[in-house]
Formats: structure tokens, C-alpha cells, sequence
């Protein structure tokens, strides 16, 4: 079982005519996920991958009865592809792209306050069911079929932690790269939300990094509404303050609040032990299975 | 990007907010000429990207000649907290009452902008955030309308802006929230925005920040950029387009994705090591990106050993591994220890490729980080 996606997730691929675009939903197809349509404007009639291409999302989700899209569009167009597939309608919308200006994610949280789809990322690695479908870049193959949830920041430290799971034997029901921008779609409390309602997930890692305070109110929601045991890592806790670590999530004010420390125990605080390395969060969810 | 006070103060005296009369001087002579033509007092301050410039002797008040010698010989050249002053502004010095603090950034988590004032302005607006959270008006706006001319007006009154300037600083902020807007700023502050004995409201000190992301469409404002570093390591890192930080300690750290170079720091420490440096080569980097991200770690002194951590998605093992056999086959002798960790995408072809006579290679996060500690216990 999984959250969000699954093997008949009927995805199309915004930006599917550009270098990404192509390589990954080749990637995805390899994977078994259904992408049923590509969309860019003006290319439509043209066909990539064998997947027909589209001027419009809503044509395609029309002619091709899609629910969902993967989104690799530069990020100068990126916020108007969002909001041409949230406004398909489809249920749920995946965007890749890094560097999408602030100011105009303000305008799609905005905007998502108003209608039904999800959107996941920006700036995310996308979201996989192991074994069912992929929508995004994650490399598939260290991925296992289970019953542990994950929700992460950060693209590469989700890949260290699935592999450590993985390599003993731990799969996964869904992954969900949330991605590390200040302003994003889906963020850790709606996803543990998620895995929390989902019966074949035993267990959740949430990984989590400097910067803002979503770790913190994620942990007030866990002691608050879960059963399902959660078991966190927080990257940066040797990051100065005032300094900048790549995301632009992961800087610290310095201010007592978005530290790893002030993270680490307020997770602490709501019963989710944290590995002080990715290997201790999967001795802490084989403790839990 | 974060332009130079008087960069913003251009920008916002264009918009219609007042600003002193003011002149950009690099030489004492210039100091002295500009100060005369304004006329005494002058304020001499600073143009560099560090906060508390006053505090730290970057801003001082000249009442004469001999003064405005005296400060423009102390201030340019200064070492300002890790950066040399090159220029300052040499600004007529407004006699005030009162002082304010009006600021727009962005909420994130609210994933919306707030406009602030607050009339205890001319001191550090984070202590008085975190010790009188009241004394600050907060105003969030919708991000897809803009700010009604009533919210500003709001806002000033809640912060106890007196009655006879309460409308020109609601204007002042409406102003900074449009100019927030069309410059894509992530932050943009007057600190203090100063009332004057005639009650005449003038922005004394300005801040903008402008979201890098944002650059494409802010062309005018990228041509401003002038980039100071701390040191010749962060300059080059701006060069080759790293995300790097230099730290204090011996262990160079070379990743892949902010969160897993985070996590490879982190172990370096756990492991009992001390990080050299943050350095994330990004997604889907090829061979002379990684040659390149060597070359930076190895020209930094304090390095005795590195660690190369990657966790390939869009990111190649073989690519990488090419980098690394490239940057190391121009050595006679490698400078400093190497111990290199592939996994993920084409990790197995990366490892096959690796010349192990010139790197350490390790399967493992833990191994990898472990082997650089104990090189690095080595080489000191």
C-alpha cells in the first residue's frame, strides 16, 4: 500500500520536451510509472518517449484522463506551470524545479488554499512508491517495497536514509521529498497525516534540517495526533549561525529557534528519537517494526 | 544579493521615500569635498555588508574639517568584521525627535509577506523582536493582491506612530511593500526611518535584500552586485558557483545536495573531527565541477584530509569519479588524503573507475567519514 501515488497514477509531465524532462520520464517509465501525456506549450502533436505531447495541461488530463504531473519546467515559467495544474484540475501536482523565485511560491500557497490538489516540492527530489511509481528523480533502484513511511527536506539525505533502511531489509510504503525551500506545497505535518492514515505504514522517518521552525510544529502534531511511531534525523548540527548551507531553508537565525538542537528536542520532547547518524534512524525504526 | 545602503537609498529615493542628501566618497579628499558641499555635521559611514556597522566604528558624526579627516582616514581601509572598507557615504547628519523601524519580509512560515513597524526603530530590531514582540506591528498581505493602503495604515497605528507623521509613514511602508513586490526583495527595512523636529519622516539607514532566484527578471538590480567576500576561498567559490562556507576546522567535506553535505559534517564531528568547509556540488555535476570543488578544498591551508561524499540521483558515480582520477592525475603527489564514498546513480561504474592508488574508497557514510577523521588526525 502507499499514499499518493501508485502503480495507477496517471501522470503527466510538464516540460517533458527539455533535457530533464526527457531523461526522467524515461527514468519513470523504466520505473513503471504510467505517464500517460506530455505538456508544452506549443509542442503539442509531437510525441516523446511515446508519450503523446500537449499545448495545454488541460488537454491532456481531458484527452488522457490524467490525475497528476510531474513538473520539470525552468524556473523562470515554473510557478505558471503550477498553477496550470492545479487549475486542470489535477489532484495532485510534483514540482522539480530549484530556483523558483519566493515571491511567486507566495502566490501559489496562496493560490493552494483554494483549490484540491497537492502539491509536492518545489525544489524536491518527487515522491515514490517502491516497486508501484515514481514522480520525480529519485534513483528507484535503492528503493524496497514496505511498511515505513518517509518524509524528508533534502533530495540526497532521503537516498543515505532509504539505503540504510533498505540495506537491512526495511522497505518502504511511499517516500515523499518535500524539498527545502521556505515556501512549499506539502510540508511534514500533512504528510505525517498521511502515513499516520494509512494502515500499512508501521513506522515514519522524517528527516529534517536547520532553518524555520516546520520541525518543531511537526513534532508538537506528532505527540498530539499520531500512534504511528516516528523516528527523526536533523541535519546541520554543526552548521554556524548566520551562515547559509545551500537549501534556503537551512540557514540559522541564531535566534534560538530553526537550531538542529532546538529541533532535535522538540522531537525529543513528542517521544521521536533522532539518530545522531542516518544508520541510528533505521536501528530506531527496526526497534519500532 | 544584498545591495549597499546607498545602492538601496537610490532605489528608494527613485520610489518617493526621502532620504538625506548624501555622497559616495573612496578617498579622504572626496570625504572632505562632499562633506563641505552638504555642510556640517556629516555622518561618515561605511559601505559594507555587515550589520552593527556603527558599533563596530564604521559610522561616525563629523561637526568639522578636521573630523571628517580624521573618521574618513579611520573608516576607509578599516577591517570591518572580516571586510575592508573601500568607500563610504558621507551623508548629511538629520536632527531628529523620534525614530522608527518599518520592514517587509517574508513569513515563511505563514508562506506569506508581513509588513512591520515599530516605533522603537535606531536600535537592533531582532532584540527588540525577541525581548518586546508587542512593540512591533505585524501585518501579513495577500501575496496574489498586494497591500490595501488601510493595512498600512494599521499597522502604524498599532506600533503607536505619532498622529502628525502617522500617514506619510503608512506611505512610506505601502511604498516598501510595492517595492518588496517588483523587485522580488527578500527583505527590504528603513532602521531608523527618522522624525525630524519638523516633523518630516526621512530614512536614515535603507536594507534590501534581493532573492537571487529573482535575478533573471531583476536585471537592473543584478548589474549592481559587487560582491565582497570575507576571504579569497568564499571569492572563488563565488567564481567556480559553489555553495561553500568555510569553517575552522581540518576536514575537507565535498557532497552532493545540501541535506547529505549537512549530514557528512555532522558525522565528521560525531566522529571527533572538525569540518573545513561546507561544499555542495549541486545536482548532475560533471568531471571539471569536480575537479574544480578539489581544487578549491585543497587551496584551503587548514585542510588535512577530505572526504568525498556522494549520493548520486541526477548526480553520475562515473562522472564524478572521472573529476576526481582528472584534478588527482595532475599531482605528483596528492596534497592531502582523499577518501571517496560513491553511491546511487552509476556508483558501481564510478568505483571501477576510481583510481584507488590515488583516493581511499569506502562503501560506506560511516567508513568514508571515519577514514578522513583518522587521515586528518595524521596529517597534524
Amino acid at each position: 500500500m502507499s499514499v499518493l501515488v501508485d502503480e495507477d497514477t496517471r501522470v503527466v509531465v510538464q516540460g517533458i520536451t527539455g533535457g530533464e524532462g526527457k531523461f526522467h520520464t524515461a527514468q519513470m517509465m523504466d520505473y513503471g510509472t504510467n505517464v500517460v501525456a506530455g505538456a508544452v506549450p506549443g509542442k503539442g502533436g509531437q510525441e516523446v518517449e511515446g508519450v503523446p505531447v500537449y499545448d495545454t495541461v488541460e488537454e491532456a488530463a481531458r484527452e488522457e484522463d490524467a490525475d497528476a504531473s510531474v513538473v520539470f519546467v525552468p524556473p523562470a515559467f515554473a510557478a505558471d506551470a503550477v498553477f496550470e495544474g492545479l487549475d486542470a484540475p489535477l489532484d495532485l501536482v510534483v514540482a522539480i524545479t530549484e530556483g523558483i523565485p519566493t515571491q511567486d511560491m507566495a502566490k501559489v500557497h496562496k493560490r493552494l488554499g483554494e483549490v484540491d490538489t497537492r502539491l509536492i516540492g518545489p525544489n524536491c527530489p518527487g515522491i515514490i512508491t517502491p516497486g508501484e511509481a515514481k514522480l520525480g528523480i529519485l534513483p528507484g533502484n535503492i528503493f524496497e517495497s514496505g511498511n515505513v513511511g518517509l518524509v524528508s527536506r533534502s533530495g540526497t539525505l532521503t537516498y543515505q536514509v532509504v539505503d540504510n533502511l533498505t540495506s537491512r531489509g526495511i522497505g518502504q510504503t511511499t517516500a515523499i521529498g518535500i524539498g527545502g525551500d521556505p515556501i512549499i506545497g506539502t510540508d511534514f505535518i500533512d504528510a505525517l497525516e498521511l502515513f499516520e492514515q494509512d494502515k500499512d505504514t508501521q513506522a515514519v522517518v522524517m528527516c529534517g534540517e536547520i532553518g524555520g521552525e516546520d520541525e518543531e510544529e511537526a513534532a508538537q502534531y506528532i505527540a498530539q495526533n499520531m500512534d504511528t511511531p516516528v523516528a527523526g534525523f536533523i541535519a546541520g548540527r554543526t552548521a554556524p549561525p548566520g551562515k547559509r548551507m545551500g537549501h534556503a531553508g537551512a540557514i540559522v537565525s541564531g535566534s534560538g529557534t530553526g537550531t538542529a538542537e532546538s529541533k532535535i528536542n522538540a522531537l525529543n520532547d513528542a517521544g521521536v528519537p533522532v539518530g545522531d547518524t542516518p544508520n541510528e534512524v533505521a536501528d530506531h525504526i527496526e526497534d519500532f517494526l | 544579493m544584498r545591495l549597499h545602503e546607498y545602492q538601496a537609498k537610490n532605489v528608494f529615493a527613485d520610489a518617493g521615500i526621502p532620504t538625506p542628501e548624501a555622497t559616495l566618497a573612496s578617498s579622504v579628499d572626496e570625504v572632505v569635498e562632499a562633506a563641505e558641499d552638504i555642510g556640517y555635521p556629516v555622518a561618515v559611514k561605511a559601505q559594507v555588508h555587515v550589520g552593527g556597522r556603527g558599533k563596530a566604528g564604521g559610522i561616525k558624526l563629523a561637526e568639522n574639517k578636521a573630523e571628517a579627516e580624521e573618521y574618513a582616514e579611520d573608516i576607509l581601509g578599516m577591517d570591518l568584521k572580516g571586510y575592508h572598507v573601500e568607500r563610504v557615504l558621507v551623508e548629511e547628519a538629520v536632527n531628529f525627535k523620534n525614530e522608527l523601524y518599518v520592514g517587509v519580509t517574508m513569513d515563511r512560515g505563514e508562506g506569506k509577506p508581513v509588513a512591520m513597524v515599530s516605533s522603537k526603530g535606531g536600535v537592533d530590531i531582532e532584540s527588540v523582536a525577541e525581548e518586546t514582540p508587542e512593540a512591533i506591528a505585524r501585518e501579513h498581505v495577500d501575496p496574489a493582491f498586494g497591500m490595501h493602503p488601510y493595512q498600512a495604515r494599521k499597522a502604524v497605528y498599532e506600533a503607536g506612530v505619532p498622529r502628525e507623521v502617522a500617514l506619510d509613514v503608512a506611505s512610506i511602508l505601502q511604498t516598501l511593500y510595492q517595492l518588496w513586490d517588483d523587485r522580488d526583495a527578500s527583505e527590504i527595512e528603513v532602521n531608523p526611518l527618522m522624525i525630524t523636529e519638523d516633523d518630516e519622516v526621512i530614512a536614515a539607514d535603507a536594507v534590501m535584500n534581493i532573492d537571487d532566484d529573482a535575478l533573471f527578471r531583476q536585471s537592473d538590480l543584478a548589474e549592481m552586485e559587487e560582491e565582497t567576500y570575507e576571504d579569497e576561498l568564499e571569492k572563488k567559490a563565488g567564481e567556480y558557483g559553489f555553495d561553500y562556507v568555510r569553517l575552522d576546522g581540518n576536514v575537507g567535506i565535498i557532497g552532493n545536495g545540501a541535506g547529505l553535505v549537512m549530514t557528512t559534517l555532522d558525522l565528521v564531528d560525531y566522529y571527533g573531527g572538525t569540518p573545513a568547509n561546507f561544499l555542495d556540488i549541486g545536482g548532475g555535476a560533471k568531471a571539471e565541477r569536480v575537479a574544480n570543488a578539489l581544487d578549491m578544498v585543497f587551496s584551503d591551508e587548514n585542510v588535512d584530509s577530505v572526504v568525498f561524499n556522494i549520493f548520486g540521483g541526477i548526480t553520475r558515480g562515473d562522472e564524478v569519479a572521472k573529476g576526481i582520477n582528472d584534478a588527482l592525475g595532475q599531482f605528483d603527489e596528492i596534497p592531502k588524503p582523499v577518501v571517496v564514498r560513491l553511491a546511487g546513480t552509476r556508483a558501481e561504474e564510478g568505483r571501477e573507475i576510481l583510481n584507488d592508488e590515488l583516493v581511499q574508497v569506502e562503501e560506506t557514510l560511516e567508513d568514508a567519514v571515519q577514514g578522513a577523521v583518522k587521515n586528518a588526525e595524521g596529517g597534524q
